[in-house]
C-alpha cells in the first residue's frame, strides 16, 4: 500500500528532470560548433578597394566581426570599440576585420563613415562568409588566434574589457 | 475564339524557340523540390520557429541560393545538410536526429501514450468487474409523491 502511495509521486521525478533540464537552456542560444575548429577561409572585397584574405593574416590574432548598418544598437555600441582596438593592437599583431552582411552599400558606407572606421570591411553580399561562419545574427564576433583557429564567439555588442582580455590573451601565444 | 486559338499558335512557337536556345541552360538546372526539401529541414537562425523554406528573411534567401548552387555543382542533399549542421550544429535541424539523448524525443509521446492507454483498460477493467451497485432504496416519501404526480399525468 505506502508503495502503491508512492508511486505516483515518484512518477512525476523524471518529467521534473525534464523540465529543469529545459528550464535551464537557452532556446535562443545558438552553440557554435566552430570554435576550436580551423577558421573557414574567404577572400573579402573590401570597401575601400582592395581585398582581404584571411589566409594571409596567418600568424596574426584575427578579430572578425559580423555587423550591419541596420543592427541599432549593439552595432552602433560596439563599432568605437572596435576601431578603439584596432587602433591600439595593430601593432602588436592583431587584426580587426568587419563583415557587413544583410546590407545595403550605401548605408554600410555611411555607418563607417560615422564612427570613422579605419580597420578592413567589406560586404558578404550574398551570404557567404556569414553562412560559413554559422552566423545566425548581427553582431557576432569571433576571436581567432596565430595558427588560424576560432577560439571564441561572443554574441551581441563587444565590450572594450571583453576584448581588450581577449586580445591579450591570444597575443601572448606563440605564433 | 478564333482569335485565342490563332493567337495561342505563335506564343507557342516562340514558347519552343525559347526552350531550344535556353534548353541547354535548363538541363544544368536544379529541381526546386528538391531545394525546398532541404530548406525545409532546415531552421532558420533569425526567425523563430520558421524553417529555411518558410522565411522571407534576407538569411534565409541566401541559404535557398546556397542550396541551389551547392545541389547544381553536383553536391549530394546529405552532404547539403552536413555543410549546414556543420556549421551550425544540430540546432539547425528541424527534426533532431533520432540518436543519444534525442530519441526521448521521438519514443516519449509514444510512450505516453502507450501509459496512458493501458492506464484507461485497468481502470475500465476495475469498473467493469465491480458488481453493479444494488438498487437503492428509495425514501417512501419520495416514492409516494412519483407515484402520486405519475397517476395525475396518467389521468390528465
Amino acid at each position: 500500500m505506502s508503495w502503491r502511495r508512492l508511486w505516483i509521486p515518484l512518477s512525476v521525478l523524471p518529467l521534473l528532470g525534464l523540465l529543469a533540464y529545459g528550464f535551464r537552456t537557452d532556446p535562443r542560444a545558438v552553440p557554435s560548433p566552430l570554435v576550436g575548429r580551423p577558421a573557414p577561409p574567404f577572400t573579402l572585397t573590401l570597401f575601400d578597394d582592395g581585398a582581404l584574405r584571411l589566409d594571409d593574416l596567418r600568424g596574426k590574432v584575427v578579430v572578425l566581426n559580423f555587423w550591419a548598418s541596420w543592427c541599432y544598437p549593439a552595432c552602433y555600441e560596439e563599432a568605437p570599440v572596435l576601431e578603439e582596438g584596432w587602433r591600439t593592437y595593430q601593432d602588436r599583431g592583431a587584426v580587426i576585420v568587419g563583415i557587413d552582411i544583410q546590407d545595403t552599400e550605401e548605408g554600410a558606407r555611411r555607418f563607417i563613415e560615422q564612427f570613422g572606421l579605419t580597420f578592413p570591411n567589406g560586404p558578404d553580399p550574398r551570404g557567404k562568409i556569414s553562412i560559413d561562419y554559422g552566423v545566425y545574427g548581427v553582431p557576432e564576433t569571433f576571436f581567432i588566434d596565430r595558427q588560424g583557429r576560432i577560439r571564441a564567439k561572443h554574441v551581441g555588442a563587444v565590450t572594450a574589457p571583453l576584448l581588450r582580455e581577449r586580445l591579450e590573451a591570444l597575443l601572448e601565444e606563440p605564433a | 475564339m478564333r482569335r485565342a486559338v490563332f493567337g495561342a499558335a505563335p506564343i507557342g512557337l516562340v514558347a519552343l524557340a525559347v526552350l531550344l536556345l535556353v534548353g541547354p541552360g535548363l538541363a544544368a538546372e536544379v529541381d526546386e523540390e528538391e531545394v525546398r526539401r532541404i530548406a525545409a529541414g532546415l531552421r532558420c537562425p533569425v526567425c523563430q520557429n520558421l524553417s529555411v523554406a518558410d522565411s522571407p528573411s534576407e538569411m534565409a534567401k541566401q541559404m535557398r541560393q546556397l542550396i541551389r548552387e551547392r545541389l547544381a555543382a553536383g553536391v549530394r542533399p546529405e552532404e547539403v545538410v552536413a555543410y549546414f549542421t556543420e556549421k551550425y550544429g544540430e540546432w539547425i535541424l528541424l527534426a533532431p536526429k533520432p540518436e543519444g539523448f534525442n530519441l526521448l524525443v521521438w519514443t516519449l509521446p509514444f510512450a505516453g501514450l502507450l501509459g496512458g492507454l493501458v492506464g484507461v483498460l485497468l481502470v475500465v477493467r476495475r469498473w467493469s468487474r465491480r458488481p453493479a451497485p444494488a438498487a437503492e432504496a428509495v425514501d417512501p416519501a419520495y416514492r409516494e409523491r412519483i407515484k402520486a404526480e405519475l397517476d395525475r399525468l396518467d389521468g390528465s
